[in-house]
């Protein structure tokens, strides 16, 4: 029973991760219609800039803030320059771009910083009052900093007119262009901040796993996982599924398929939510016009 | 006509070369044209089909470990071997196919690209140990050179790669010329269109999707014994993105891409990891998007640019 429940507890901080990872995608194929396969390196390359932030004795905290930020700007960037141009290509060119970004993401956090892994502190390690059976005071406090994020993003979309506007700009760009939504500057906004929430994943994640820069590739596929399964169009959906997938993957890891099957459950899981519904538990279905 | 010539001198120069160049070269042209293989594959389902795949590396890895399995476990002979590499790739890829296809676009890359994660650690999964070798792979010999033929092992194994790819190009350039490829295009460019027309459009691409696997079985299965060596970590994501780039550079939708494709992920990577262990990826990564929008089909497209300027007469 505690093996158990020490499993739940490991399922549900690294479901953390993978919600925050799922969020951020959700967000990007919500505001410009893709899938973005680079999001995982475009994490890493934020939580190297942090390294080095820390590395020159800035305090975590600012480093944290200043991560956020240049990931922000980085990836609204990346919206402007290699996404908009491309707004009414195929799909194939789309995924070709992506992988682009991913080769370029993952080499430079190679040749700038190095592929030998390196430990990333947390703020977290030193809080006695955090100790507890179940849990690394880091992953608690990693789990804290995440839900405090989504729930940040949850008043931004709810209670925010910028957030109205983006969620307008998805739904129905035609009809909130002519109410006066700058639409391309929401999807360029979604763009920054699903890249602002992949850094603070990264970030998280960084102490368990440690940096290098393959340190997200797995990560990605749980978080494509959890939000297939949640349903890409729907933010909160795609948090459950990331968080259903965490414990999914440590309860089966440890007591069904063995640790080092761990990855096939990913797939599974995608393969089966595209067969068996293809909108995710909690998306909407699409219906096209022809 | 020039076509014809130029095809012409590339096979001359192709029968010719083993027997000039160096034992590490004739290696390395070997490896490009198991490449080939490969990348006509993909350029099938991507370029003609319109279909992502960011998976194949998965489906190369299935071919090399079949024929691996086969000569090392079983004995058998590598003529029994390749083709069921082959056949084995095909009923995978029609596997895989027949749920994954029923969604488009990036769906599909999805689902193929949790495949291409997911590989190697299905194959060192532990209860098929006794076949695959787990983590340490297997080592396969080269095939011994029959008919006391005056060649070497290398050369020999060079022609055999040489015979299939030619035998796999004729057939893949009748597949795309022919009614089955303008339905794989139709499917591509107006899938709607293709039903209204009588094109069975989840059919097309199924078998499309077979097809495709089985030329990159194929290509894996020659590419280990090329290797003399199969392990885990040689199929990982970033060859099923080296096969991307192949066709993106080469020219997305045509045979000559694939060769070209081919020879630039054979010979670029050399010379840029001079640079840095980081700089072929970059460098893959900068073609990728550079040739998204400045070069949307690739050298085939540029090499056709050039022939029409200053050859007007010989460019159809």
């Amino acid at each position: 029973m505690a093996q158990l429940l020490h499993q739940l507890a490991t399922g549900l901080s690294a479901g953390s991760i993978y919600a925050s990872v799922a969020l951020a995608l959700v967000m990007i194929y919500r505001s410009t219609g893709h899938m973005n396969f680079a999001q995982g390196e475009m994490a890493t390359l934020s939580t190297f800039i942090a390294i080095t932030l820390l590395d020159r004795g800035v305090p975590y905290w600012a480093t944290f803030l200043i991560t956020v930020s240049v990931a922000f700007a980085g990836g609204a960037l990346v919206e402007r320059i290699l996404i908009r141009p491309l707004a009414d290509a195929p799909e194939r060119l789309m995924v070709t771009v992506f992988l682009g970004l991913f080769m370029i993401c993952n080499s430079l956090g190679g040749w700038l910083w190095s592929y030998e892994t390196r430990a990333f502190p947390s703020p977290f390690d030193g809080l006695r009052f955090l100790d507890n059976a179940y849990e690394t005071p880091h992953d608690l406090g990693a789990m804290a900093v995440i839900v405090l994020l989504m729930a940040a993003i949850f008043v931004f979309f709810q209670y925010t007119s910028t957030g109205l506007a983006m969620r307008g700009a998805t739904e129905n760009p035609m009809s909130s262009r002519l109410v006066g939504v700058a639409v391309g500057r929401m999807s360029a906004l979604g763009w920054g901040l699903a890249a602002a929430v992949g850094a603070v994943a990264g970030m998280m994640v960084a102490p368990t796993v440690f940096l290098e820069p393959n340190m997200m590739a797995t990560i990605l596929v749980y978080g494509f996982a959890g939000a297939l399964l949640g349903g890409i169009d729907n933010p909160w959906g795609a948090v459950a599924g990331g968080f259903i997938v965490g414990i999914l993957e440590n309860i089966l890891g440890v007591y069904v398929i063995g640790t080092e099957m761990r990855m096939s459950v990913a797939l599974v899981l995608i393969v089966g939510t595209l067969v068996v519904r293809p909108d995710g538990l909690f998306g909407r279905h699409k219906v096209v016009r022809v | 006509m020039a076509r014809r010539i130029g095809f012409t001198v590339l096979l001359a120069l192709a029968l010719i070369a083993p027997f000039v160049v160096s034992g590490y070269r004739t290696f390395e042209l070997t490896t490009i044209i198991v490449d080939a293989i490969a990348l006509l594959g993909l350029n099938i389902l991507m370029g003609y089909n319109g279909q992502i795949s960011i998976g194949h590396s998965a489906f190369y890895a299935i071919g090399a470990y079949t024929v691996a399995i086969m000569t090392v476990r079983f004995g058998l002979p590598y003529w029994i071997a390749v083709p069921s590499a082959g056949a084995v790739c095909f009923a995978a890829g029609i596997l895989f196919g027949l749920p994954a296809l029923r969604l488009g676009g990036s769906h599909l890359a999805l689902a193929t690209f949790a495949l291409a994660v997911a590989m190697p650690q299905l194959l060192k999964y532990k209860l098929i140990d006794p076949w695959t070798g787990g983590t340490l792979g297997m080592s396969l010999k080269k095939p011994d050179v029959p008919w006391d033929l005056p060649l070497n092992r290398d050369q020999f194994l060079y022609f055999i790669c040489l015979a299939v790819a030619l035998v796999m190009f004729a057939v893949g350039r009748n597949l795309v010329g022919g009614r089955i490829g303008r339905a794989m295009v139709a499917v591509r460019d107006q899938p709607i269109a293709a039903a209204a027309m009588g094109v069975d459009t989840a059919m097309v691409k199924t078998k499309t999707f077979g097809v495709s696997a089985l030329y990159t079985g194929v290509a894996g299965a020659l590419g280990a014994i090329v290797a003399q060596y199969v392990a885990p970590d040689s199929f990982t994501f970033l060859l099923s993105i080296t096969f991307v780039v192949g066709i993106v550079i080469g020219g997305a939708g045509t045979i000559s891409g694939a060769i070209y494709g081919a020879i630039f992920i054979g010979l670029v990577p050399d010379f840029a990891s001079k640079i840095s262990k980081a700089a072929p990826w970059a460098l893959y990564g900068a073609c990728l998007i550079v040739c998204v929008y400045l070069m949307p089909t690739g050298i085939h497209g540029v090499i056709r640019l050039v022939r029409a300027k200053f050859m007007p007469t010989t460019s159809r």
